[in-house]
């Protein structure tokens, strides 16, 4: 049985249909790259998978053994603010609330797992500065060991590299990979730049109002949608 | 010379002070981070045009004020979140409506009688028995609630999609905050007037976000600061014979010039040691 199943769903944004009849599976260890033009409905698909937005049609089911508070989110990073006073062990430890129920304090068992993935991400030197001030890659870095502890099996990540410079940006996709090839992290992951998103996907997901594509890499590489936008030869697809 | 500290009056101003000023720190942290700085001051207007209706029904000020201003603050969180009207429109809109009923409400009632005007500029040192137990209770369980929901808020406020993505009930604990707000506003127009209240939600916020860098550090900074400025406020107020409520809002001018001060030194220090080496 398939992690996600979406059957047949379409979404709209502020009244207007943007994905249409589109049906796709995710299963378990797969490294899912949404791309498409903007406002093909990426990341409103992304939202629609965290429940935040309501389908118009069509239903996403998950598998038994996932439930809503076993899912990772790296958002946008316009979400946050800019000037928030937060230190990184705050923000990190902030990603393990939902498993603690109604429990007001943090148990030890909280803080060793935002400990285990700060230590993952290289970023327990920086413990105790202050978010707003690190780098973008450190801030990325920051948000996805947010995620990892509020995960052990699925992240969805929304557009990660967006501003940040090709090398910092190689980086984080070296890390995603490691975390779906060697934990078995289930990836979903929206993104523009196709080339190098491409090259660690095990399957596509090419939105367009009509005919999305859905399937392996290695089909995607065949097809003319795909070809036309490798061609196009820019990232900002 | 502090002989004045131990009469009845100021013991009562003492603690509910204390209290109020706590309270309106706790909260002006997220109420400030989350850009909703003018909610206390449009919720304190709201509250001037319940205590005047209740004035001319003869009802207990507090009894009406609590339940009207808790449902605006509820109208201003929903309203900030659809994008209908933009928050501060929203704000606008509320205050400066309940401030005209108000007005119409005192002038029918027969003027200003002595309790409106209490409520409008504050006036800690006439507070009755029953103002300091009614005070005491409320303010104590915002602090309390407001601990025991600390990470929450500190998730909901920091990023509210990734906190609604990983099942935390956002709305529920907005609501929460729209609700404490309106416990503080209510408690701390009786103590600073309907206007100011909203300069002691605001300032201990603004004031320690200048230094400090982490959010639990913001909220101890915050709470101590606005329970100093207020003590130092309270007395020399009655030393100076000024409005106490105003009094307070001067020290809290000042406690944000100093840090102002302090973090800019600070800055220009570190540029200095970069450049040099």
């Amino acid at each position: 049985m398939p992690l996600i199943n979406c059957n047949n769903i379409a979404l709209s944004y502020e009244s207007r249909t943007v994905v249409k009849d589109l049906s796709f599976d995710v299963h378990e260890g797969d490294y899912l790259c949404v791309v498409g033009e903007n406002g093909s409905g990426k990341s409103t698909l992304i939202r629609a998978l965290l429940g935040l937005k309501s389908l118009s049609h069509g239903s996403i089911v998950f598998s038994e053994g996932l439930s809503k508070n076993e899912i990772g989110y790296l958002p946008q990073q316009s979400g946050i603010q800019k000037d928030f006073p937060a230190s990184v062990y705050e923000v990190v430890l902030s990603g393990t609330l939902n498993s603690s129920g109604f429990l007001p304090f943090y148990k030890k068992k909280n803080r060793l797992t935002a400990e285990e993935n700060m230590e993952k991400l290289g970023i327990t030197d920086l413990k105790n500065a202050c978010y707003k001030e690190l780098s973008g890659g450190q801030q990325q870095r920051v948000l996805l060991a947010r995620a990892l502890s509020a995960t052990k099996k699925l992240l969805l990540l929304d557009e990660p590299t967006s501003g940040l410079d090709p090398i910092v940006s190689s980086d984080f996709y070296r890390i995603i990979e490691k975390l779906n090839r060697d934990d078995g992290i289930t990836v979903i992951m929206v993104s523009h730049e196709i080339k190098t998103a491409i090259k660690y996907a095990t399957h596509m997901l090419h939105l367009h109002r009509n005919h999305s594509f859905f399937g392996p890499k290695e089909h995607y590489l065949e097809c003319n949608d795909c070809k036309k936008l490798l061609e196009g030869g820019s990232d900002n697809v | 010379m502090f002989d004045f500290l131990t009469e009845t009056f100021m013991l009562r101003a003492f603690i509910v002070g204390i209290l109020v000023s706590l309270t309106s720190a706790l909260l002006g942290v997220s109420l400030v981070l989350k850009r909703y700085s003018m909610i206390g001051d449009g919720l304190s207007h709201v509250g001037f045009g319940a205590l005047s209706i209740a004035a001319v029904f003869g009802i207990a000020p507090l009894a009406v004020a609590l339940p009207v201003v808790t449902v605006a603050a509820f109208l201003l969180l929903r309203l900030n979140e659809s994008s209908k009207i933009k928050g501060d429109s929203a704000i606008a809109i509320i205050s400066t409506g309940s401030l005209a009923i108000g007005i119409i409400a005192v002038s029918i009632s027969g003027g200003m009688t002595v309790d409106i005007s209490n409520y409008l500029f504050g006036s800690i040192l006439t507070m009755s028995h029953s103002d300091v137990v009614l005070s005491t209770i409320l303010a104590s369980s915002v602090i309390l609630i407001f601990v025991l929901f600390y990470n929450k808020i500190f998730a909901v406020t920091f990023d509210e999609s990734f906190s609604r993505a990983t099942g935390i009930k956002a709305g529920g604990y907005n609501s929460l905050i729209a609700v404490l707000t309106a416990v503080t506003v209510v408690v701390g127009m009786r103590m600073m007037g309907t206007l100011l209240i909203s300069s002691l939600i605001i300032f201990p916020a603004l004031t320690s976000i200048r230094i400090f860098k982490s959010f639990k550090s913001v909220i101890i900074c915050s709470s101590i600061l606005s329970v100093s400025c207020f003590f130092i406020g309270l007395v020399s107020s009655y030393i100076l014979e000024t409005p106490t409520g105003a009094t307070v809002v001067c020290i809290n001018i000042i406690a944000y010039i100093v840090f102002y001060l302090i973090s800019y030194v600070k800055r220009k220090l570190l540029q200095h040691r970069r450049s040099a080496s």
